[in-house]
C-alpha cells in the first residue's frame, strides 16, 4: 500500500460496551481496518494511555468513533481531547448519538442515581452509606475522582460531531458500509447521520393496512400474528418512527421495534414524531376513553417513546430545579 | 444567500398606535432581528399610499421578504399579498403579524402591548426567511351541478340554475319536491296562499329541461373536489315504472290499505300504502310504502297492479345506484320538527288537543285531512279557545339554545287563522315577540287589533287537572305573566306548539360526505358568518335555507338564490383557483407505514400499493395538516406551514427567552473550543 | 427572578378558523386579557405537532396554549379530534418528565368565543404564574465545579505524566 496508513481511535464513555463489541462483529473485514488504519487509541480492546494522545499534535487522528453519551467531567474532558486531535469524529452508536439506556437516568438527578447504586438496589450491602466524591483527602494527599453530572449529554451537546452512526448497537454492514465511505472518501455532508432515509417499516416484511388502535398491549400481553404490523395489532413498534438500517431485526421475530436506531433524518425529536403519529390513530373520540387507552396502554411513556433518545430530545431531562443542581 | 426582509408596522391611526409604541417596535426590528433591511411603521398601511410603499421597497431595495405588523390577517392578507405581487414579488412570501386584534385592542399597558408586538413581529420575521414560492393551483370546473333537498331553497337554486342554461341534478329524499313549504295553508305576512306560489315553482322544477329529478333518492357517496365531484345517488326502488306511469292516481284510489301518514300530514291525516303525498305531488309517480303494502307484507292483494291502465307496478323492482359528475353541490336539506314528547310538562301525546303547529297547519290546510277546518282531535268540535305556545324546544338550554326564527311570525299567522275560520279567542304564549322583517311587525300590530290575547311568560305547564268548575274539561295553561307579574291559570280547548326547528337527524353524515361541519346546534357552518354566508369550507360545497340555521321563506329562497349565484360565477369562470396550501409526501422518504392513510377526512392521501407508498392527491388536500404532523417519519411537507417556517416562528416568538439559551450554551462551547 | 416580576412567556398555537379567529373576536370586542400569550397560527390544530409545544417549552416557554374548533365543529371535519388525542399522550409524557400539567393546556374555543378564549388565556396565565418560572434552558445547567473538575483533571494529568495540556 502507497498511501501513509491512517490513524484510528475508538474510545467509550458512558456505554455498556456493545458498541467496541459490534466493530468487532464485523469480522474478518476488521483485517482491513487495520490494513488501512494504525490504531493509536482504543482502551477496550489495545493498551493504549491517554497521555499519548494528549502529546499528539492537533487533528493528528484521521477518524475517532466515540461511543458513550458525556455522564461525567473525564468524559467530558475526553470528548474534548478526542475532538481536539481527530480531524473526524464520528458519533458511533445511540449513546454517543443519542444518550441511549444511560440517559434514561437524565429523569433522575444525581442524587438519585446515586442513591439506587448505593443505596437502594437489593444487592448493596454499604452501612456506612459511602457514595463516590469529588475529591478525598488521604494522607498521601487528595484524590480526585470525575464528577458525576445531574444530566447525561450526547457527545454533540459537549463538542461538535462531524458523523453520527446510529444503533444500539450499529449492524456490523452499517459500520462496514462507514468505514468504506470513510476509505473512500464517499462520505456525506458533515453533520449527517450515516444511515438511510426510510424508517424501519421499509425493510419490515410485514402486511400493513391503515391503522386504527383501540387499545395497546405489552409485549407479554398477546402473541401477535406473524405476518401482520405488529402496531396494527396494539403493540407499541416504534419501526414506523425509527430509521431503516437495522434490516427489521426485531419485527422479523415477532418482536416490536424499540427504536434503537432513532429518528430519521430532519426530526427533532423522535418521541414526539412517535407520540404524535400514535395518537393519531387512536380509535376514540371521547376525552375520557382516549386518555384511559394512553394512560392503560403506556404505563411509562418516556421510557417507550425515549428509551434511546431522551437525552437528545428537546427536553433532553425530567425537570430539574431551577438551580441547576438538581436540588429537587 | 440571507434575505433581505422588509418589516411594516401600520399605527391603524391610533387603534394601534394606542396601546403599542409602533415606532419603537419598528425601531428594534430593525436592529435587532438578523435580514432585516428596512423597518418602517406608517399610519395606516393598508392605505394605497402604504401598499405603493411596501411596493416602491421591493423593487428599489431589493426585499425577499415583506413583514406587515398590522390587523388581522384576515382581513387583509390579501390586501398586502396583492401589493407584493404587483411588485414582483411572490405573494407568499409576505407574512402579516397581528399587532391590532392580538395585541393592541386587547392590552391595557403600553410597555407591556409594546414587548408583545416586538415578539409576534420577531416571530413572523424569523418565519418569513422560510417561507418559499407558491403558485396557486386550478382545476376546471363542470358545468352540471347538484342540489340536495327540494324544498324551498334547494328549488329556487335549482330554477335559478338552470334558467341560466346548466345542467342540475335535483335529488329529493321523499317522494315529491316541496318541502315543509307544501304543507302549509298561508305564508305570513301577507298570507299568500302557501300552494298557490310553490306549486308553479315545483311543476316548472318537474318539467325543466336542465332538471333533472331525482325524487325518493339519497346521497350516497361524494368523491373528488371543487370543480370535478363524482356523487352516488341511490334511487329507492318506487315499485312503479317511472315512464310507464301517466300519474292517472288510480292505484291510490283503489288500494285498500290506509295507514296514518307521519311525514306530508304530519300525523294527523291518513295515506295509501301506494301513494303520493298529496294531489300537487311533483312528480305525479305514486310510491308503495312496502313496510304496509298488503302484497310486501302479507304476500297477496296485488290490487294496484290489477286497476294500473297502463301496467306500471312493479313489484321486482330494485333500489338504483347512479353516479352523476358535477361542479358544484348546494346543500338544501332543511329541518325537522322539534319532538314535543320531550317536554312532557306541555302534554303533547298525552293531552288529545294539544298540537303541533305543523300538526295545525295540516288542520288549517284547506288540502289537509279536515278540509280547513279547525276541529279539536274528534274531528268535530270546534275550539272555543286556542292557546299559541311559542318557543317550544327552542330558546332553552335544555334542548335548543338558539331562536328558531319563524315561530313568532307563524303563531301570528296560525292565531290570524284561528281567528278568520272560528269564533275562538286565541292566546300567545311568548317570550319575547320577534317580528323584525318587512312588514312582520305590521303584521303583529293586525292581530293586536284582530283581537289576539298576548301573554308574556314561559309557559310552566300545560294540565287537564282543572281546580274550578271554569276549568273542568279544559286544557289549562300555567304561566307566570312577567308584564303583570302574576301566575295567570288560562283555560283553553286546544293548545298549539310552536315547536322548534332541528337540524335533519342525518344532517351531519351528509355534511361529512361532502367535507363540511356543522355547529354545536348541528346547522351547516358556513365560511363566514356575515360575509360568505352560503359557501362552506369545502370548495364547491354550498349551503342554503335552513340547513345552514332556522329562518323564514323569503330569506331561505335568497339563500337558494345567492348559493346558485355563487356557483353560476364559478361555471362562468371555467375554471376554480386551490390555495396552494397544500401537504405532499416525499415518496424517497416514505416507507409505507400507513399511519396516515386513514387520517384524511377528504381521502386525499392514497397508497400506491405497488410503490409501497402514500400519496397525497393535491386536488383533495385542504391543507389542514393533520398528516403532517402525523408522518413518524417527518417525510410530509405541509406547504406554507412546514416545520421549518413553524420552528422559527416559536424561536422568533420566544426571542426574549431563547436569548437566555444561547448565552448557556456559548457558555458551553468556550470549554470545548 | 422573584414572583412579582415574573412575567410567564407563553405560546400560543391556535387553528386558523376557531381559535386564531376567537382571538380576533376578543380583540375586535376590546376584551382585556393578560399580554403574555404569543399566538403562532396553523391551518387546524391537527397541524399542531407535539414538537412544537416541546420546542417552545426547551426555548424557554413557561406555558404553552394549544387551542383549536369545539370538539364535532372542525372546520376539517374531524382533525381537532387528532389534536385531542395528541394532547392526552403528550400530557401523560410531560407528566412523567415532571412538567406541571397546568403549564399545557388544551382550549377549544369557537369563532364567536373571544370571551372564552380572552378567560382561558387569563387562566392559563394565572396557572403559569402561581406555579412560577419553568426555565427550561437551565435545566441541564451543569454543576458549578464541572469546569474546575475538568481543569484540576488536565492539572492532574500534566502532573503525574509530565505532559503540558
Amino acid at each position: 500500500m502507497s498511501k501513509a496508513k491512517g490513524k484510528l481511535a475508538v474510545y467509550w464513555a458512558a456505554s455498556c460496551g456493545g458498541c467496541d463489541i459490534a466493530l468487532l462483529a464485523i469480522d474478518d473485514k476488521i483485517l482491513k481496518v487495520s490494513e488501512a488504519f494504525d490504531v493509536v487509541f482504543w482502551p477496550c480492546a489495545a493498551d493504549g494511555k491517554v497521555h499519548d494522545i494528549e502529546k499528539m499534535a492537533d487533528g493528528e487522528i484521521d477518524v475517532c468513533l466515540f461511543n458513550g453519551g458525556i455522564r461525567t467531567s473525564e468524559q467530558e474532558y475526553m470528548a474534548q481531547l478526542l475532538r481536539k486531535k481527530s480531524k473526524v469524529l464520528v458519533a458511533f452508536g445511540s449513546c454517543a448519538h443519542e444518550g441511549c439506556i444511560p440517559g434514561l437516568a437524565n429523569l433522575n438527578n444525581r442524587q438519585e442515581c446515586f442513591d439506587t447504586a448505593y443505596r437502594d438496589t437489593p444487592s448493596t450491602e454499604n452501612p456506612q452509606n459511602v457514595r463516590p466524591r469529588h475529591e478525598t483527602q488521604v494522607p498521601e494527599g487528595t484524590l480526585y475522582l470525575p464528577v458525576f453530572y445531574d444530566t447525561l449529554k450526547t457527545l454533540d451537546q459537549t463538542v461538535p460531531v462531524d458523523y453520527y452512526l446510529p444503533g444500539c448497537p450499529p449492524e456490523a454492514d452499517r459500520i462496514w458500509d462507514a468505514i468504506v465511505a470513510i476509505l473512500e472518501g464517499k462520505l456525506p455532508p458533515p453533520g449527517s447521520v450515516i444511515g438511510s432515509d426510510t424508517t424501519v417499516c421499509d425493510e419490515c416484511p410485514r402486511k400493513r393496512t391503515e391503522k386504527k388502535i383501540k387499545k395497546f398491549h405489552r409485549t407479554w400481553e398477546i402473541i401477535p400474528d406473524p405476518d401482520t404490523c405488529l402496531l396494527e395489532q396494539g403493540l407499541l413498534c416504534m419501526g414506523i418512527a425509527t430509521r431503516a438500517g437495522c434490516g427489521a431485526l426485531c419485527p422479523q421475530v415477532n418482536s416490536p421495534c424499540i427504536g434503537c436506531y432513532g429518528p430519521n433524518n430532519d426530526v427533532k425529536d423522535h418521541g414526539a414524531r412517535m407520540m404524535s403519529a400514535l395518537a393519531s390513530v387512536i380509535d376514540s373520540q371521547d376525552p375520557g376513553e382516549i386518555q384511559q387507552i394512553i394512560e392503560e396502554g403506556i404505563p411509562d411513556p418516556v421510557g417507550s417513546f425515549y428509551r434511546f433518545g431522551l437525552a437528545h430530545s428537546l427536553l433532553r431531562r425530567g425537570k430539574l430545579a431551577a438551580d441547576g443542581n438538581g436540588h429537587k | 444567500m440571507a434575505e433581505r426582509v422588509g418589516i411594516y408596522v401600520c399605527h391603524c391611526g391610533s387603534n394601534i398606535a394606542g396601546t403599542v409604541d409602533v415606532e419603537e417596535v419598528a425601531r428594534w426590528a430593525g436592529q435587532h432581528i438578523k435580514d432585516v433591511v428596512v423597518s418602517k411603521d406608517y399610519k395606516f398601511m393598508c392605505s394605497s399610499l402604504g401598499q405603493a410603499m411596501i411596493e416602491e421597497d421591493i423593487k428599489t431595495k431589493g426585499l425577499t421578504r415583506v413583514v406587515v405588523a398590522a390587523c388581522s390577517p384576515h382581513l387583509h392578507e390579501k390586501t398586502f399579498r396583492r401589493a407584493c405581487a404587483n411588485a414582483g414579488l411572490n405573494p407568499y412570501l409576505c407574512q402579516m403579524t397581528n399587532i391590532r386584534e392580538h395585541v393592541s385592542w386587547v392590552c391595557t399597558d403600553k410597555a407591556a402591548g409594546t414587548e408583545k408586538a416586538k415578539a409576534l413581529v420577531s416571530a413572523s420575521a424569523e418565519r418569513v426567511k422560510y417561507q418559499r414560492p407558491l403558485e396557486p393551483m386550478y382545476v376546471d370546473v363542470n358545468p352540471a351541478t347538484l342540489v340536495v333537498g327540494g324544498g324551498i331553497a334547494g328549488l329556487q337554486a335549482a330554477l335559478e340554475l338552470a334558467d341560466a342554461g346548466h345542467p342540475v341534478y335535483l335529488v329529493e329524499r321523499e317522494p315529491s319536491i316541496g318541502g315543509h313549504m307544501a304543507q302549509f295553508d298561508k305564508t305570513f305576512p301577507t298570507l299568500d296562499c302557501s300552494a298557490c306560489i310553490l306549486t308553479p315553482k315545483m311543476s316548472e322544477a318537474g318539467q325543466h329541461e336542465n332538471i333533472t329529478l331525482l325524487t325518493y333518492s339519497e346521497l350516497e357517496e361524494v368523491s373528488g373536489s371543487v370543480g370535478g365531484f363524482t356523487v352516488k345517488i341511490r334511487k329507492k326502488a318506487r315499485y312503479v315504472d317511472y315512464d310507464k306511469c301517466t300519474g292517472c292516481g288510480i292505484c291510490s284510489e283503489k288500494c285498500p290499505r290506509k295507514v296514518i301518514d307521519t311525514v306530508f300530514e304530519a300525523g294527523i291525516g291518513e295515506r295509501k300504502a301506494i301513494y303520493s303525498p298529496f294531489p300537487q305531488a311533483v312528480p305525479r309517480i305514486p310510491v308503495i310504502d312496502v313496510d304496509s303494502c298488503l302484497y310486501f307484507t302479507r304476500g297477496k292483494c296485488q290490487v294496484c297492479s290489477k286497476v294500473c291502465p297502463t301496467n306500471a307496478i312493479d313489484y321486482e323492482q330494485k333500489d338504483e345506484l347512479i353516479e352523476v359528475k358535477v361542479g358544484n353541490i348546494i346543500l338544501a336539506t332543511g329541518w325537522k320538527l322539534f319532538d314535543c314528547a320531550r317536554m312532557p310538562q306541555y302534554g303533547y301525546g298525552r293531552l288529545a288537543n294539544v298540537f303541533t303547529n305543523l300538526e295545525f297547519e295540516r288542520l288549517c290546510n284547506a288540502a289537509g285531512p279536515t278540509n280547513g277546518k279547525i276541529v279539536l282531535r274528534d274531528g268535530k268540535t270546534e275550539p272555543k279557545s286556542v292557546a299559541i305556545i311559542h318557543c317550544v324546544g327552542s330558546r332553552d338550554v335544555n334542548y335548543n339554545e338558539g331562536c328558531s326564527a319563524v315561530c313568532c311570525m307563524a303563531a301570528l299567522k296560525l292565531g290570524h287563522l284561528v281567528l278568520e275560520k272560528t269564533n275562538a279567542e286565541v292566546y300567545s304564549f311568548y317570550i319575547d315577540m320577534r317580528t323584525n322583517q318587512k312588514m312582520y311587525e305590521e303584521f303583529y300590530q293586525r292581530l293586536l287589533a284582530e283581537g289576539m290575547h298576548f301573554v308574556r311568560g314561559k309557559v310552566a305547564e300545560v294540565t287537564d287537572a282543572a281546580r274550578n268548575p271554569d276549568e273542568q274539561g279544559k286544557l289549562i295553561v300555567q304561566c307566570e305573566d312577567t308584564l303583570l307579574g302574576r301566575q295567570r291559570r288560562i283555560p283553553v280547548d286546544m293548545v298549539v306548539l310552536m315547536s322548534a326547528m332541528e337540524p335533519q337527524a342525518d344532517a351531519k353524515e351528509l355534511g361529512l360526505k361532502c367535507g363540511i361541519s356543522c355547529s354545536m346546534a348541528g346547522w351547516y357552518t358556513e365560511r363566514h358568518p356575515k360575509l360568505d354566508p352560503v359557501a362552506t369550507m369545502t370548495d364547491g360545497v354550498f349551503v342554503a335555507g335552513v340547513c345552514q340555521g332556522a329562518k323564514d321563506i323569503p330569506a331561505s329562497v335568497a339563500q337558494g338564490a345567492a348559493a346558485a349565484a355563487r356557483v353560476q360565477g364559478m361555471i362562468t369562470k371555467g375554471r376554480v383557483m386551490i390555495e396552494p396550501i397544500v401537504a405532499t409526501i416525499d415518496e424517497e422518504g416514505c416507507s409505507g407505514c400507513r399511519i396516515c392513510n386513514n387520517l384524511c377526512p377528504y381521502n386525499a392521501i392514497e397508497f400506491d400499493e405497488e410503490k409501497k407508498v402514500s400519496r397525497v392527491i393535491a386536488a383533495l388536500c385542504k391543507g389542514c395538516g393533520t398528516c403532517v404532523a402525523a408522518c413518524p417519519a417527518g417525510v410530509i411537507t405541509g406547504a406554507h406551514f412546514n416545520n421549518q417556517q413553524i420552528f422559527a416562528e416559536i424561536e422568533g416568538a420566544l426571542w426574549d427567552a431563547a436569548a437566555a439559551k444561547t448565552e448557556e450554551e456559548t457558555a458551553t462551547q468556550s470549554v470545548s473550543a | 427572578m422573584s414572583d412579582e416580576t415574573f412575567e410567564p412567556k407563553i405560546v400560543g398555537f391556535m387553528c386558523n378558523w376557531c381559535s386564531y379567529r376567537a382571538a380576533d373576536l376578543a380583540g375586535s370586542a376590546r376584551i382585556k386579557y393578560p399580554p403574555n400569550v404569543r399566538i403562532i397560527r396553523v391551518m387546524c390544530s391537527g397541524r399542531i405537532d407535539p414538537t412544537f409545544v416541546l420546542k417552545a417549552l426547551s426555548l424557554g416557554a413557561d406555558g404553552v396554549m394549544v387551542a383549536g374548533c369545539h370538539p364535532g365543529e372542525c372546520h376539517y371535519i374531524d382533525q381537532n379530534y387528532k389534536a385531542m388525542r395528541r394532547f392526552g399522550m403528550l400530557k401523560h409524557m410531560l407528566a412523567a418528565m415532571g412538567v406541571e400539567a397546568e403549564r399545557v393546556q388544551l382550549v377549544w374555543a369557537s369563532a364567536a368565543e373571544g370571551q372564552q378564549l380572552a378567560d382561558a388565556v387569563e387562566k392559563l396565565v394565572a396557572d403559569v404564574r402561581a406555579l412560577g418560572p419553568l426555565n427550561w434552558p437551565g435545566n441541564w445547567n451543569e454543576h458549578k465545579d464541572r469546569l474546575e473538575a475538568i481543569e484540576s483533571m488536565v492539572k492532574e494529568h500534566a502532573e503525574a505524566m509530565e505532559v503540558l495540556p
